[in-house]
């Protein structure tokens, strides 16, 4: 016992001594954290909107600034002709042109009624669809106060909830996804480097003729990996709470057990490697190019999962990150108990029994 | 000139004799652009809805079947509660849930005001406020369809009040007519692909001579620094225009996007582009001392330039300190240009700042890489 804890304590100083290393350790999951959260929102806010209003009256004025009180939109400089709207597209100057005919507080009273024109720049598809839904509230905002006199007969009102999340915090969904991919980075890629390295540097011989059993060789290199995963985790959990009001509504001890899980998961991945890779830079590529490209693509919290095309889908049923994103979203956000997540959790055991089996089959306790 | 031209030459045997790195440049990058839109696809549709229908007439079944025909739902179930449905919310099986209310259509005639209920699973974001957008556009068009059986029966001194001012919108979609992610897509990963070749793969080869110990060597020959560092730059530079070529080829041949604008304009920002970005590789590898560290060192910078670019999500609603930081980036103003040209057919005129920024970023990275490489160990 005494040897396997040295041993682990070696593991250590190698991880500490690279400070560049660390740097990716620690500083990436915190980065990523702070990017999703403050950073990246799927949310549309501050929409570049230039107004070429051919009307110039009191009305079309009105409805210019109701445009302007809302925060989803940025008004520019208004156009004066057409051609200029072409222009300000071209240089990405604004994402989206209105355009108020020279008649429109005369035919807003006839009963064809008045039409307006939204341009929408659909280079980026969603955006586009969203800006032209908050233009056609507006609008209908507008024709409200128009005819605050009249009775509108037979109102449907569309009651809406927000389910697990009320205030709309975007990162919510990001929260389970980089958890996910930290474990991946930490537990598979910096596992399968740590284990080869041993092997490129000639001391995994050293290793292989000590008194050491070899199983104890690969626990002890796993061990560290475990600590520091765990470690992250909880740094990603305090700063999502802390920072980002992430709350979470599920069982703690359920979280941190199904993650151990999915880290016991990974560190078998990452062994798998390590034992059939003998250069540092084929464990990198296979764990860095390998594993992290479909953790991102198909595990769901980036692109929906439902949209690829099947083959895709087939493919991400033996992602063990699917499962693992799924499972914390559920316990985590949603605050569902076991009896939700016990299928996924049944495949990941599965899939951990099976990897490290095969890793451990497959380790070599001679040199070629 | 002619020391340079023997470097060169050493470059290139360099670059052909490893084939798993030519492999990594040319294979990977078309393999890439062909997979990763098709994965990537942000568009929301088949929004999976669950509907509780307590009232069972002829207005909640109209309504349902207006839903279903709108084409942006798949209805999954019907549930016979609130709390039967919210359970296939909580499984994942249905993202929206509409109940409507006992009694619908007696108080809907009686009271002319009813309230349905819509709950979304807002974890997801984009997919639970669109959701919830197009079934309330959903009602509120069969709400005008309401209007119009109710004006025919009270005749036409309702109809004359309701008409009294009306506003329709009419929406265009430019550069997209039918909103394909792929014309957003393709065009970014072109971008994440040149910059990784131009990041990663030279910051590894400079260090690679710095782990093999052959940096040693050319220190000891009376190369100069700029000789040194042009020679690295240029084959990677050629290499990276290669690439940038294939990818504008497969894009044509694959998604059928050709670029709008001018091809000459375009080459020349990923000209400068690739030069800014070969910078950032030297300076990586001034950084590093092993292949390891320096492929973390470019994964960790690499990361942020992705997520920051606007590649994912509009830079315009980052927080302003979040634009301050995606604009102090070289990816940032390449992919706007980029989309620019490509979609859109931006021209010289259109595009001039962009080129400015480009150009600095470039003088800035080499300067400091420059600064930063010794030919002392």
């Amino acid at each position: 016992m005494r040897q396997f804890y040295s041993f682990i304590k070696k593991e250590f100083y190698h991880v500490f001594r690279d400070k560049r290393t660390l740097l990716i350790l620690f500083g990436l999951p915190v980065v990523q954290i702070l990017l999703f959260g403050y950073a990246l929102n799927s949310e549309v806010k501050n929409i570049d909107i230039a107004i070429y209003d051919q009307a110039g009256n009191s009305l079309s004025g009105k409805l210019k600034s109701l445009i302007a009180s809302s925060d989803y939109f940025n008004q520019q400089a208004p156009i004066l002709n057409y051609k200029e709207i072409e222009n300000r597209f071209k240089s990405g100057s604004i994402k989206c042109a209105l355009i108020i005919p020279p008649q429109f507080s005369v035919d807003i009273n006839k009963p064809g009624g008045a039409t307006i024109q939204v341009i929408a720049d659909a280079t980026d598809p969603n955006t586009a669809t969203i800006l032209t839904n908050y233009l056609t509230a507006i609008t209908s905002r507008f024709k409200e106060q128009l005819q605050q006199t009249s009775i509108k007969p037979f109102t449907i009102t569309p009651n809406v909830r927000l389910l697990y999340n009320e205030t709309q915090n975007g990162s919510l969904s990001f929260i389970p996804g980089v958890i996910a991919l930290i474990f991946m980075i930490v537990s598979t890629a910096l596992t399968s480097v740590a284990v080869v390295r041993e092997k490129e540097m000639g001391t995994m011989e050293i290793l292989l003729v000590s008194p050491f059993k070899p199983i104890m060789v690969l626990m002890a290199k796993a061990i560290p990996y475990l600590i520091l995963s765990l470690i992250n985790f909880i740094i990603i959990l305090l700063l999502s709470v802390l920072l980002l009001n992430v709350e979470i509504r599920g069982s703690i001890v359920l979280i941190i057990f199904e993650s151990l899980l999915f880290i016991i998961t990974c560190l078998s991945l990452g062994l798998l490697i390590s034992n059939i890779t003998n250069s540092q830079q084929t464990a990198m590529l296979a764990s860095m190019m390998g594993m992290m490209l479909p953790t991102m693509l198909l595990t769901g919290f980036m692109f929906p999962l439902e949209n690829m095309p099947l083959i895709f889908q087939v493919i991400s049923r033996v992602i063990p990150s699917r499962y693992y994103y799924q499972i914390i979203k559920s316990v985590m956000l949603k605050g569902l108990g076991f009896s939700y997540v016990w299928k996924d959790t049944l495949i990941l055991a599965a899939m951990a029994a099976t990897l490290l089996f095969i890793a451990l089959k497959n380790f070599k306790i001679r040199l070629q | 000139m002619k020391v340079l031209g023997f470097i060169l030459r050493k470059e290139f045997i360099q670059i052909f004799r490893d084939k798993v790195i030519l492999a990594m440049m040319f294979f990977m990058p078309v393999m890439q652009l062909i997979i990763l839109p098709l994965a990537a696809n942000f568009e929301v549709k088949n929004i999976n809805l669950v509907y509780v229908d307590l009232d069972h007439s002829s207005y909640s079944m109209q309504l349902i079947a207006k839903i279903a025909a709108s084409g942006y739902f798949i209805i999954q179930d019907n549930s016979l509660s609130y709390n039967e449905g919210l359970q296939l919310i909580e499984n994942g099986k249905a993202d929206v849930l509409l109940e409507i209310p006992p009694h619908f259509e007696r108080d809907l005639v009686r009271n002319e005001k009813q309230s349905v209920i819509i709950a979304a699973d807002a974890i997801n974001g984009t997919k639970s406020t669109l959701g919830a957008t197009y079934l309330s556009s959903v009602i509120a068009d069969f709400n005008a369809g309401l209007d119009v059986n109710f004006k025919a029966v009270l005749g036409s001194g309702v109809s004359s009040a309701s008409t009294a001012s009306q506003l329709n919108i009419d929406a265009v979609n430019w550069y997209n007519p039918r909103a394909e992610y792929k014309y957003m897509m393709v065009p970014g990963i072109l971008v994440l692909l040149l910059t990784m070749i131009g990041g990663f793969i030279t910051a590894l080869n400079i260090v690679k001579e710095k782990e093999m110990g052959t940096i040693e060597q050319i220190n000891v020959t009376p190369l100069k620094k700029w000789q040194f560092i042009l020679g690295k730059l240029i084959p990677f530079w050629i290499v990276g225009m290669i690439v940038f070529t294939i990818g504008l080829i497969v894009m044509y041949l694959i998604y059928g996007i050709f670029p709008a604008g001018s091809l000459l304009l375009l080459y020349l920002f990923a000209a400068v582009y690739l030069i800014a970005l070969l910078g950032f590789g030297l300076l990586i590898s001034t950084l590093a001392d092993t292949q390891l560290q320096a492929m973390f060192i470019a994964f960790f910078f690499m990361m942020i330039f992705m997520l920051m670019s606007g590649f994912f999500t509009s830079t315009d609603s980052m927080p302003g300190w979040a634009r301050i930081i995606s604009n102090l980036t070289p990816v940032t103003h390449f992919i706007t240009v980029v989309r620019l040209i490509i979609l859109k057919g931006s021209n010289f005129a259109n595009v001039k700042m962009e080129l400015l920024y480009l150009t600095g970023f470039a003088i800035a990275l080499n300067a400091m890489a420059i600064y930063n490489y010794r030919k002392t160990s």
